[in-house]
């Protein structure tokens, strides 16, 4: 495909291909269409993730043991880590949604930690995963809102601490805010996400030219190092969001 | 609009790509959306079903554990103080016992010293006593020997000068001199 062009003349950018679908079984291309449930590189890469997921909270804690392993005491601060935010951020009645937590959490995390290594998949950065996790969780904190606290969950709008001519008015913003909240939560995780990953590749295709190569390789390095922390920090901020909003459904009254 | 700029990009090398970037492609977003739904029930399940209780009991057992090993700590502790008060009170008594025991000792051997002295004085005393009768005694003879020797003496040279001897006068005169 690309190789065609890249011998044609020196520089070739293309940061947005490792973005692209490809099956896994097959030939794709720029104009691929998979179908519903093609196995593709975005199938394999989330199975890494579960699989990652699996090893280390289920094999590794298998021998229970009271004086942890070294991967035991991973899945031990992890589990506690996010318990204690669970606790703190909604509150000690929110510890039944710990385990959906739990798993937002590490479906981000594993994706985009995996989606740093070289020639694989970031599913994170697609709009179209982001989105359901954002949706996933507005739909679920809003159902249980109206399900737990009735027709009082509307007081999250109407600040009755507030002057009442000013009522309203905070009620439209309150009301546009909420409404916005799924989409900044999903577009702030893909939109870092693909970001990152576009910059190193831009760097990468600047490597090309013999001359500020080592600086493009050094741009690639210290950008790989931002990219760690922002692939730990978006799963941190999604989570913490997440239980904020979550509190919302539960605690409407403040 | 992004694509336009990655076609500015790559300086005239023909784009294969069409459409919109992949990031937006709707045609992927079936296939995305299926697979992360599947990848999410897969991790709640693993986690609801298999970690999470384990991991649950596990650091309950691990605060169990913790929780009785400090009380057991805090209760050895207890007993080493308990330990170091009667070794403390031990060592006092037994301080106290071989002071009495000293003292009673230097008493005795006191009171031996004191009943060994007094004898020993009083048979000095006593020898004291004896030699200073011995010699009275032997004063008082020597006084009788004196007068004897006067006596004969002034007898003596009473004949020789060849005078009448009467002895009770001599005598008389000779003890009141003497004294014998």
């Amino acid at each position: 495909m690309e190789e065609t062009a890249h011998e044609a003349v020196g520089l070739t950018f293309h940061p947005l291909d490792q973005f692209q679908l490809t099956p896994l079984f097959g030939t794709g291309g720029a104009d691929y269409n998979p179908s519903f449930f093609a196995l593709t590189n975005a199938t394999l890469w989330m199975a890494i993730s579960v699989l990652a997921i699996f090893l280390l909270f289920v094999l590794s804690t298998g021998s229970r043991s009271v004086i942890p392993g070294r991967a035991q005491s991973v899945a031990e601060l992890i589990y506690s880590f996010i318990r204690k935010m669970v606790d703190d951020v909604a509150g000690h009645d929110a510890g039944r949604f710990f385990p959906l937590i739990l798993t937002l959490f590490l479906f981000i995390l594993f994706t985009n930690f995996f989606g740093l290594l070289p020639l694989s998949f970031t599913a994170t950065s697609h709009i179209a995963v982001t989105a359901l996790l954002g949706f996933g969780v507005f739909l679920f904190v809003t159902v249980l809102g109206f399900v737990l606290n009735g027709k009082k969950f509307l007081g999250l709008f109407w600040m009755t601490d507030a002057p009442l001519f000013l009522r309203p008015i905070i009620a439209v913003i309150e009301l546009i805010s909420y409404f916005v909240r799924p989409v900044s939560h999903s577009i702030r995780l893909a939109g870092n996400i693909m970001a990152g990953h576009t910059v190193i590749k831009v760097f990468a295709g600047f490597a090309q030219v013999a001359a500020i190569s080592p600086l493009a390789v050094l741009g690639v390095a210290a950008i790989y190092g931002i990219e760690i922390l922002v692939a730990g920090i978006q799963a941190y901020v999604f989570t913490i969001l997440t239980c904020v909003y979550l509190k919302d459904a539960l605690h409407p009254g403040h | 609009m992004e694509h336009d700029a990655t076609a500015e990009l790559t300086h005239g090398t023909a784009v294969p790509t069409e459409g919109p970037i992949p990031l937006l492609q709707p045609a992927y977003f079936d296939n995305l959306i299926f697979w992360a739904v599947v990848a999410l029930v897969a991790i709640y399940f693993i986690l609801s079903r298999m970690a999470l209780p384990r991991i649950g009991s596990t650091l309950a057992t691990r605060e169990g554990t913790i929780a009785s090993d400090l009380s057991a700590a805090e209760a050895l502790r207890a007993q080493a103080r308990d330990a170091q008060a009667a070794y403390d009170k031990a060592v006092a008594e037994a301080r106290a016992e071989s002071n009495r025991i000293a003292q009673a000792t230097r008493d005795a051997i006191k009171a031996d010293l004191d009943a060994a002295l007094a004898q020993a004085d009083a048979q000095i005393e006593a020898r004291a006593a004896e030699g200073a009768r011995a010699v009275a005694e032997i004063q008082s003879q020597a006084q009788g020997s004196v007068a004897e020797v006067a006596r004969d003496t002034a007898r003596e040279i009473l004949r020789v000068l060849g005078g009448q001897v009467d002895e009770t006068a001599v005598d008389r005169a000779v003890s009141a001199r003497v004294g014998g």
